[in-house]
């Protein structure tokens, strides 16, 4: 469906942009400093570091999954399944209050990816990339007709989500999840042991690049980047390194295929998500391998061999950075902004989008953690920085969290802007002391 | 022809009969079972052991990924089919109530017969859902099928 905008509104619309940008922005984009929007009373609900503030931009916007934000503030979100035929939603604040005012959609597909680079916004079905041309203003041009991309990629409804991001030279990344936990000839089935070679990886469980300017690629067009990723949904390009980093999601239940080698306990505390900063043909080592984040060890999996003990992967890539087990790191965001303090700066935020199986414990997760990063390392220990999205209780089941961190973006300005595909909230994370 | 019908239509109501008593001890039976206290004790055990990752404590499951147990026309349903997803596995882009699911269910044919009905009788009788039991015969019977 195109956006409906009559002329009329278009020329308000115009009008309105104009004003904001010279008001909210006022000594432009990227300018350091406090943000002029208010946050709400409560942040939001969200508990935040001392000086920051946080808004919801939006609410119940549908199951709203990555998000790309325009050079003047506008924002385009992925929904994980179209909405009265809008699989994308593009939101506007006409009156610079921080708050979206102005709604439409395109796109009658469900997904995840959404990317804006140079002239065109990119956005993925669970197979396809398409784009879309922009105006000056960043404005889809022709809502109705996107280009395709890329077309056929796996989709065998496990990890089925394609999630996106673009380099400077012309390529375009893109997460192909496996469509297994850990390749067992009976996937999450107790005792089957892995497949050897497994197959799976040949077509998926690791990252494809493409070239983002040529249409109709399929696999044969593009390279298998990086391989041994059992599922990626956070990604961001590293434009301090010019490189590309990825956050897995690592495998599930030790304990319920492996009885005998893994507790309850070890399987809800194994094994880490971990962060890579990759280069073409890196090996992260699913689903051979496992990475122990007590022992900062490459551990055999259990599938091939592995007892808990055994150590394998020599090849394998080391993680950047290891994060406790099970807590769904959706967005991955490098921040270049200059609204926040310094030591934001290029530092990683990652959203989790919370666990499910660390049955009978809590489950962990459901925030923004930010990693501090120097020359391209991470520069001290990682930490919470956004929390309270799954409401005061304990969440026992992912059920019960009232939001769930999803995608990550920067504003113009510099505001962090964070996704819920829960209930659809948007929220604007601010800083606010002067 | 229409005389040869009815000549014989005594012969087939008889041996209708007859298939029907020897098939009689492993027919299900038919009224709803109120659950014992024992299996829906015997039925948690189990489901904390095999079924509590994904479909979690309260059977709410994870949105996106396992389908819930509450209320669905899955659990309260016809049984046949819902002791043939613990046998066979279930791996299709189904609709439940509104949503889908992504993971793969494997199958639970390793249990035996009685595992798998104390878990069904549990489910079709926690997380607010009531429903009548599933007998070890029914499981027996789903699983005859399928060879």
């Amino acid at each position: 469906m195109p956006m409906q905008t009559t002329s009329k509104v278009l020329l308000m619309s115009v009008i309105a942009m104009t004003t904001i940008t010279s008001s909210v922005f006022a000594g432009g984009p990227d300018k350091p400093g406090a943000s002029v929007v208010k946050p709400d009373a409560d942040n939001a609900g969200l508990k935040l570091p001392a000086g920051f503030g946080a808004l919801k931009v939006a609410e119940g916007l549908g199951r709203t999954r990555h998000i790309a934000v325009t050079n003047n503030g506008s924002i385009y979100v992925k929904l994980d399944r179209a909405k009265n035929n809008n699989g994308i939603l593009f939101l506007q604040d006409t009156n610079g209050d921080g708050k979206v005012d102005k709604q439409s959609g395109f796109g009658n597909y469900g997904g995840t990816g959404i990317y804006v680079k140079g002239d065109y916004l990119y956005a993925t079905s669970n197979e396809n990339i398409y784009r879309y041309k922009l105006d000056a203003q960043q404005q889809v041009t022709d809502p109705a007709n996107p280009e395709t991309v890329v077309s056929g990629l796996l989709d065998r409804r496990q990890h089925e989500s394609k999630s996106i991001v673009l380099d400077d030279a012309g390529n375009i990344y893109v997460n192909v999840g496996a469509y297994s936990n850990s390749c067992q000839t009976q996937d999450r089935t107790q005792g089957s042991l892995g497949m050897q070679p497994c197959p799976v990886l040949d077509s998926a469980g690791g990252i494809w690049q493409f070239k983002a300017d040529k249409l109709n690629q399929a696999y044969g067009d593009g390279v298998r980047y990086a391989t041994g990723l059992r599922n990626v949904v956070g990604l961001d390009w590293n434009k301090s390194q010019n490189q590309l980093f990825v956050m897995q999601h690592g495998r599930d239940q030790l304990h319920d295929l492996f009885p005998s080698l893994y507790t309850e306990k070890q399987s809800a505390d194994l094994p880490a998500e971990c962060m890579y900063a990759l280069k073409q043909g890196s090996d992260c080592g699913w689903p051979y391998i496992y990475y122990d984040p007590f022992t900062n060890r490459k551990m055999l999996a259990p599938e091939y061999g592995g007892d808990g003990k055994k150590t394998g992967g020599e090849t394998a890539e080391n993680p950047v950075v290891a994060f406790p087990a099970h807590m769904a790191p959706n967005g991955l965001l490098f921040y270049t902004g200059t609204q926040f303090p310094e030591k934001y700066r290029n530092g990683a935020f990652i959203a989790f989008h919370g666990s499910w199986n660390r049955s009978p414990e809590n489950q962990a997760g459901y925030y923004v953690v930010f990693v501090p990063f120097k020359d391209g390392k991470p520069s001290g220990k990682w930490e919470v920085f956004a929390d309270g999205f799954a409401g005061p209780g304990p969440v026992k089941s992912p059920g019960d969290a009232q939001h769930r961190p999803c995608g990550l973006a920067q504003g113009p300005d510099g505001s962090l802007y964070v996704t819920d595909d829960a209930k659809g909230t948007v929220y604007r994370i601010v800083y606010k002391a002067k | 022809m229409g005389k040869w019908i009815l000549a014989v239509m005594p012969l087939l109501i008889a041996g209708l009969c007859v298939t029907a008593q020897v098939k009689k001890p492993a027919k299900p039976t038919a009224k709803p079972v109120a659950a014992s206290s024992a299996t829906i004790a015997r039925g948690k055990a189990l489901y904390r052991q095999y079924c509590i990752s994904c479909h979690q404590e309260n059977g709410s499951g994870v949105p996106r990924m396992n389908p819930p147990l509450i209320k669905t026309e899955y659990v309260l349903g016809d049984k046949t089919r819902l002791i043939g997803i613990l046998l066979n596995g279930f791996n299709e882009d189904v609709e439940i109530n509104g949503d889908y699911y992504s993971n793969p269910m494997p199958s639970q044919a390793a249990l035996k017969d009685q595992e798998i009905a104390d878990i069904l009788s549990y489910v079709r009788n926690s997380f607010g859902n009531k429903a009548s039991t599933v007998s070890a015969a029914e499981v027996t019977t789903v699983r005859e099928a399928k060879k």
